[in-house]
C-alpha cells in the first residue's frame, strides 16, 4: 500500500464524516436515530469525531417501544452525557394511549411495527428535517438499493422509482415543505467493517453484545431472551446458554446467538467467519416475507 | 464477510467497483458468481435463492436474485436501480455498484460509475458488441474511470470458442479507439458456470490472462489519484468560543495539504499559513491527501465560510464564471434548454447557472455530435456553456473528478435533474487541454515533440504540461518552456525589439527539438513569429510539432499540415485524439 492511500477503515471514516458534516452544513434541523445499537453507536461517535471539538449540532433520537433491554436504556444514557448532545425520547406507548395506533395481541405480539408512527410523529413534532439512520446496505436487498440521501414524501414514505441520482459525493437535500431527508452515513459499511471500527476505536457498547449467560427460547429456529415481554408458547421451556446478540432491538422479535465471544476481538473473529447474515440469524421482523424490509421502508420505517 | 488469512487488522484498500451490462448479459449472475465462488454468499441467502429458484421451476440457482431487491425487479427479472454489494479479498474491499442495462436507466450507470475505479462491461459471447455495451463503454470513459473490463460472459454458449472471443475483442477495441480509456483488459467467462470468475476455465485453456478476481485484486488504482493539485473546498466551519477555536472541516479534493504551507483562499484571495492539520476527532495529522476528511486550522483571522477553496498561491484552479461542460439530463419532467436557469452544486459551493448555449447533443452510440439539437431530454448526453451567477473554482474533469463536477438542481422540483463534467473555462479563455491518452507509448524511447501553444490567448505553459504530463501514463518526461522561466536564464539578455522576439521564439524552438530527440514532450507558447522555422527544422529531424491553437480559423498566412489543433473546431476532444492517433501510429 503506498504512502497516499487510506486503509478502507480511514476511507469508510471519511466517507461517513463527510456524509455527517453535509448534513449539518445544508440541512437546518438534524436528528440523529440511537437505539442504543451497535451501529448507531458507532454513527454517534462519528458525528462527534467530525465536529471535534465542539459536541454535535443536532440532538440524538430514540424511539423507545417501551419493551427494551433495560441495559440498552443504561447504554443509551450513559452514552448522550459523554457525548454532550440533547436527547429526544419518542414514545410508542404514547401513540398506543391516544389510540393512534393498536398494539398486536398474543404471544408473538410486536411493537416493531407500531414504531413507523411513533418515529414520523417525533419527526414532525421536532420538525426535522434530516434524520440520521445507521443502515447499512449490506443488511437486506431493499437496503442495497437505497441512496445516502433519501427522501421522504410528506408521509414519511419512500419511493423508490423516485430516488435521486447520486453522483461523486455530492448529496442533494432539497426537499419540499414536509418531506424530510433520511441520511445513511454507514451505508457502505459492513458488519464486518462495524465490528473492525469498534475494535480500532475502543467503542463502547451495550453488554448484550457479548457472551453472557441467559435464560432463552428457541422458537421458528431462532433464539429469544426470555424476557418479561415476551409470553411463553404452549411446550416453550426457557432455558440457560451463553449467547450474545448481533443486533440489538426490540426485546420482542431481536434474537442471539450461542456465543463465547465475549470481548470485541473474538466478536469480530466470530463475524468475519460467520455464514449466516445478522438479520438472517436474529431478526424475527425481517422474515416476514421476501418484500418485508421493501414494504416497511416505503411505510416510513428506518 | 470472509475471513482474510492476514489477519482481521490488516489494512485493506477499498475499491469501487461498477458493473454494467444488456439486459439479458448476465450481470446479477456474475456477481451473485464472485460472492458464491468465494464463499461470500451466506446461508440464509442461499437458502432463499434456492427456495425461490425451484418456486419458478428453474434448474440452477438463479444467482441474480441475490442483487434483484425491489419487488418489481423479482417480479419483471429485471434489475431497476443501483444495487450495491460488498466482498472482500485478503488485500482488498469491493465495493459494487450493480447498474441495470435498460436504456432509461443510463441516469442509474452514472450514479454507479461516478465513483468508481474500475468499470466491468459485460458482452453476451453469442450477440457480440452491442449497442448497450457501446454506450456502457461510452459512460465509463465520459466519467473517467481508468480501467475498463470488457467481459465476455456465456463463453459457455460459444462452445468456448477462442475464435469468437478474438473476433468480439477485435470489434470492441475498434470501437474503443474513440473512447479515452487508460487501461482496457478483456476476460472470457463465464457467470453461469464459473469459469474465469474466481477459478481458470478449464474449458478455455487457450486463454493465458488472469481471471476476473486476480485481476480485480492486481490492478493498480492508486496511480489515478491526483495528487498534484492541492485543492480543500471549505465544508463547515467548527467554532469553538471558549477556546477561540476556529476549524474549516472540509474533505481534500486533490493534492496534499501540510501545516506550514502557504495557503490562499478563493475567491477573496487571503493568503494565510496552514497552522494545523486535524484528523476525525482532532488527531494532528503531518499531512492530508485527497478524500481524507479533515479540519485546517490557519495561521490568521480570515473571513472564510462554507464554499471557499483553500489552495497552495502556485497552483489555483480556474476562477469564473463561464463554464465549458458535458452535462448529462435525467429528468422526467423538463429539458434542458438554452436560457434555462438551475441551481448548481460545485465541490461545496451553490449558485445559479443559466445555461447560455448548447453546443451539441451527443449520440451515444455512434458517438456523432449533433450540433443542430436545441435541447437535452431524460437519458440524453450534451455539451453546454453555463453561466453562474457567482463564480466557481474549478478544474477540468480529467484533471480531477472532485473539482470538475457538479450536479443542476430544478429550483421547483428539488430534484438532481443533470449532472456535469467541466471540459474548461468556456472559450477563448486558454489552458482548455484537450485530452491525450493516445500518446501514452509504449516505448519508453519513443521520439518526443514539441507541442506548440498558439493563437490570440495567453496561455499558462506550466497548466498545460502539468496536464499532459498527467494524462501520459508512460514514463514520459513533459517540459514546459514559458517565456516566464526561460526570460530568467536562457533568454536574459534578450529584450523586446523585433529582433529579439524573433530570436527568443528561435532559441525556444530550437531547444524544444532537442529534446524532442530526447524523447521529452516540450509544451512551448512563444510570443512572436518564427512557427514555420520551427516546423520545418522539426520535421527535417523527423520529428512531429503539434500545433495547438485557441482560435478557430488559422492565422493569416498559416499553413495547414495536418498537424494544427484547434480548440475553436466543434469536436476538439475527437480531433485531438484523432490527429495524435495518426502521429504516433
Amino acid at each position: 500500500m503506498s504512502t497516499y492511500e487510506l486503509s478502507h477503515l480511514d476511507a469508510l471514516e471519511a466517507e461517513s464524516v463527510h456524509i455527517i458534516r453535509e448534513v449539518a452544513a445544508t440541512l437546518a434541523r438534524p436528528g440523529l436515530l440511537f437505539s442504543g445499537g451497535k451501529d448507531s453507536a458507532v454513527m454517534l461517535h462519528l458525528a462527534a469525531k467530525a465536529f471535534w471539538p465542539t459536541p454535535p449540532p443536532f440532538p440524538v433520537v430514540h424511539v423507545d417501544t417501551g419493551q427494551n433491554f433495560d441495559e440498552v436504556i443504561a447504554f443509551r444514557d450513559a452514552t448522550v452525557e459523554r457525548t454532550g448532545v440533547r436527547l429526544v425520547v419518542g414514545r410508542v406507548q404514547d401513540d398506543i394511549d391516544a389510540g393512534r395506533v393498536v398494539e398486536e395481541k398474543g404471544p408473538q405480539a410486536t411493537r416493531n411495527r407500531l414504531q413507523t408512527t411513533t418515529l414520523l410523529r417525533s419527526i414532525a413534532e421536532h420538525a426535522f428535517d434530516a434524520v440520521f439512520g445507521g443502515a447499512r446496505r449490506d443488511e437486506e436487498k431493499a437496503r442495497a438499493k437505497e441512496r445516502v440521501f433519501s427522501l421522504r414524501d410528506g408521509f414519511g414514505q419512500w419511493d423508490p422509482r423516485r430516488q435521486r441520482p447520486e453522483v461523486w459525493n455530492a448529496y442533494n437535500g432539497r426537499h419540499r415543505e414536509g418531506e424530510h431527508i433520511r441520511v445513511f452515513p454507514l451505508s457502505n459499511w459492513t458488519e464486518a467493517d462495524i465490528w473492525s471500527y469498534v475494535v480500532a476505536e475502543g467503542i463502547e457498547l451495550p453488554s448484550l453484545y457479548y457472551s453472557h449467560r441467559r435464560q432463552v427460547v428457541r422458537r421458528d429456529g431462532m433464539l429469544l431472551a426470555h424476557t418479561r415481554f415476551l409470553p411463553l408458547l404452549d411446550g416453550e421451556q426457557p432455558y440457560p446458554a451463553r449467547v450474545r446478540f448481533r443486533t440489538v432491538g426490540d426485546a420482542t422479535c431481536t434474537g442471539c446467538v450461542e456465543s463465547p465471544a465475549s470481548t470485541p476481538e473474538q466478536v469480530l473473529a466470530e463475524v468475519l467467519a460467520t455464514r449466516v447474515t445478522e438479520r438472517g440469524a436474529t431478526r424475527a421482523d425481517d422474515r416476514i416475507s421476501e418484500s418485508g424490509m421493501e414494504d416497511r421502508k416505503r411505510e416510513g420505517y428506518f | 464477510m470472509t475471513a482474510p488469512p492476514t489477519g482481521p487488522m490488516a489494512p485493506q484498500q477499498m475499491l469501487r467497483l461498477v458493473t454494467a451490462g444488456s439486459v439479458d448479459d448476465g450481470k446479477s449472475t456474475l456477481i451473485g458468481r464472485i460472492l458464491f465462488d468465494s464463499k461470500l454468499i451466506f446461508t440464509d441467502q442461499l437458502a432463499g435463492i434456492e427456495r425461490t429458484s425451484r418456486e419458478r421451476g428453474e434448474q440452477h440457482p438463479n444467482l441474480a436474485l441475490l442483487t434483484d431487491g425491489l419487488r418489481a425487479e423479482r417480479e419483471q427479472g429485471i434489475t431497476i436501480d443501483v444495487a450495491y454489494r460488498y466482498f472482500a479479498t485478503p488485500r482488498r474491499k469491493f465495493i459494487v455498484a450493480d447498474c441495470p442495462g435498460h436504456i432509461q436507466y443510463t441516469r442509474n450507470m452514472v450514479t454507479g460509475a461516478s465513483t468508481a475505479d474500475i468499470a466491468l462491461v459485460l458482452v453476451d459471447a453469442r450477440k457480440g458488441v452491442l449497442e448497450q455495451s457501446r454506450r456502457h463503454a461510452f459512460l465509463a470513459s465520459l466519467l473517467g474511470i481508468p480501467h475498463v473490463v470488457l467481459c465476455v460472459n456465456k463463453m459457455d454458449a460459444v462452445s468456448w470458442s477462442r475464435e469468437r472471443f478474438e473476433e468480439i475483442r477485435e470489434e470492441f477495441l475498434r470501437f474503443a479507439v474513440q473512447l479515452d480509456v487508460h487501461d482496457l483488459t478483456f476476460v472470457p467467462l463465464s457467470a453461469l458456470h464459473g469459469d474465469n470468475i474466481v477459478h481458470r476455465s478449464i474449458n478455455m485453456e487457450w486463454y493465458e490472462g488472469p481471471t476476473l478476481l486476480h485481476h480485480l485484486e492486481e490492478t493498480d488504482v492508486a496511480s489515478c489519484r491526483n495528487l498534484t493539485d492541492a485543492r480543500f473546498p471549505v465544508q463547515y466551519v467548527i467554532r469553538d468560543h471558549s477556546e477561540d477555536f476556529r476549524g474549516y472541516a472540509g474533505t481534500v479534493a486533490g493534492g496534499v495539504l501540510r501545516p506550514d504551507d502557504e495557503v490562499v483562499v478563493l475567491p477573496s484571495g487571503s493568503t494565510s499559513r496552514v497552522k494545523a492539520v486535524r484528523g476525525p476527532g482532532g488527531r494532528p495529522l503531518t499531512e492530508a491527501f485527497a478524500s481524507q476528511a479533515v479540519t485546517l486550522e490557519l495561521a490568521d483571522h480570515l473571513d472564510v465560510s462554507r464554499g471557499d477553496l483553500i489552495c497552495r498561491p502556485e497552483n489555483q484552479p480556474h476562477t469564473g464564471h463561464d463554464i465549458d461542460a458535458v452535462v448529462c439530463w435525467f429528468a422526467e419532467e423538463s429539458t434542458l434548454t438554452t436560457g434555462s436557469t438551475y441551481t448548481v452544486q460545485h465541490t461545496t459551493r451553490t449558485t445559479t447557472a443559466e445555461v447560455s448555449s448548447l453546443d451539441y447533443r451527443l449520440d451515444v452510440n455512434s458517438l456523432h455530435r449533433d450540433t443542430s439539437a436545441s435541447s437535452l431530454s431524460l437519458n440524453e448526453i450534451g455539451r453546454v456553456r453555463l453561466r453562474t451567477r457567482h463564480p466557481l473554482m474549478f478544474d477540468s474533469y480529467r484533471r480531477s473528478r472532485a473539482t470538475g463536477s457538479f450536479i443542476l438542481v430544478d429550483a421547483t422540483t428539488h430534484n438532481t435533474c443533470g449532472v456535469g463534467m467541466i471540459s474548461g473555462p468556456s472559450l477563448p479563455a486558454p489552458s482548455s487541454v484537450p485530452p491525450v491518452a493516445a500518446l501514452d507509448g509504449e516505448n519508453a524511447t519513443a521520439p518526443g515533440l514539441t507541442v506548440w501553444l498558439s493563437g490570440s490567448t495567453s496561455w499558462n505553459t506550466d497548466a498545460v504540461a502539468r496536464e499532459l504530463r498527467r494524462r501520459l501514463t508512460a514514463n514520459r518526461a513533459v517540459v514546459p518552456l514559458g517565456d516566464d522561466s526561460l526570460g530568467h536564464g536562457l533568454n536574459a539578455d534578450l529584450g523586446g525589439s523585433a529582433a529579439d522576439r524573433a530570436e527568443r521564439v528561435r532559441r525556444v524552438g530550437e531547444v524544444a527539438r532537442l529534446l524532442a530527440h530526447a524523447g521529452v514532450v516540450a509544451v512551448v507558447s512563444p510570443a512572436g513569429p518564427g512557427l514555420v522555422e520551427t516546423r520545418r527544422a522539426h520535421e527535417r529531424d523527423g520529428l512531429v510539432l503539434l500545433e495547438v491553437s485557441a482560435d478557430t480559423t488559422p492565422d493569416e498566412g498559416a499553413e495547414d499540415t495536418g498537424t494544427v489543433l484547434r480548440l475553436g473546431s466543434d469536436d476538439p476532444v475527437g480531433a485531438a485524439l484523432a490527429l495524435l492517433r495518426r502521429l504516433t501510429a
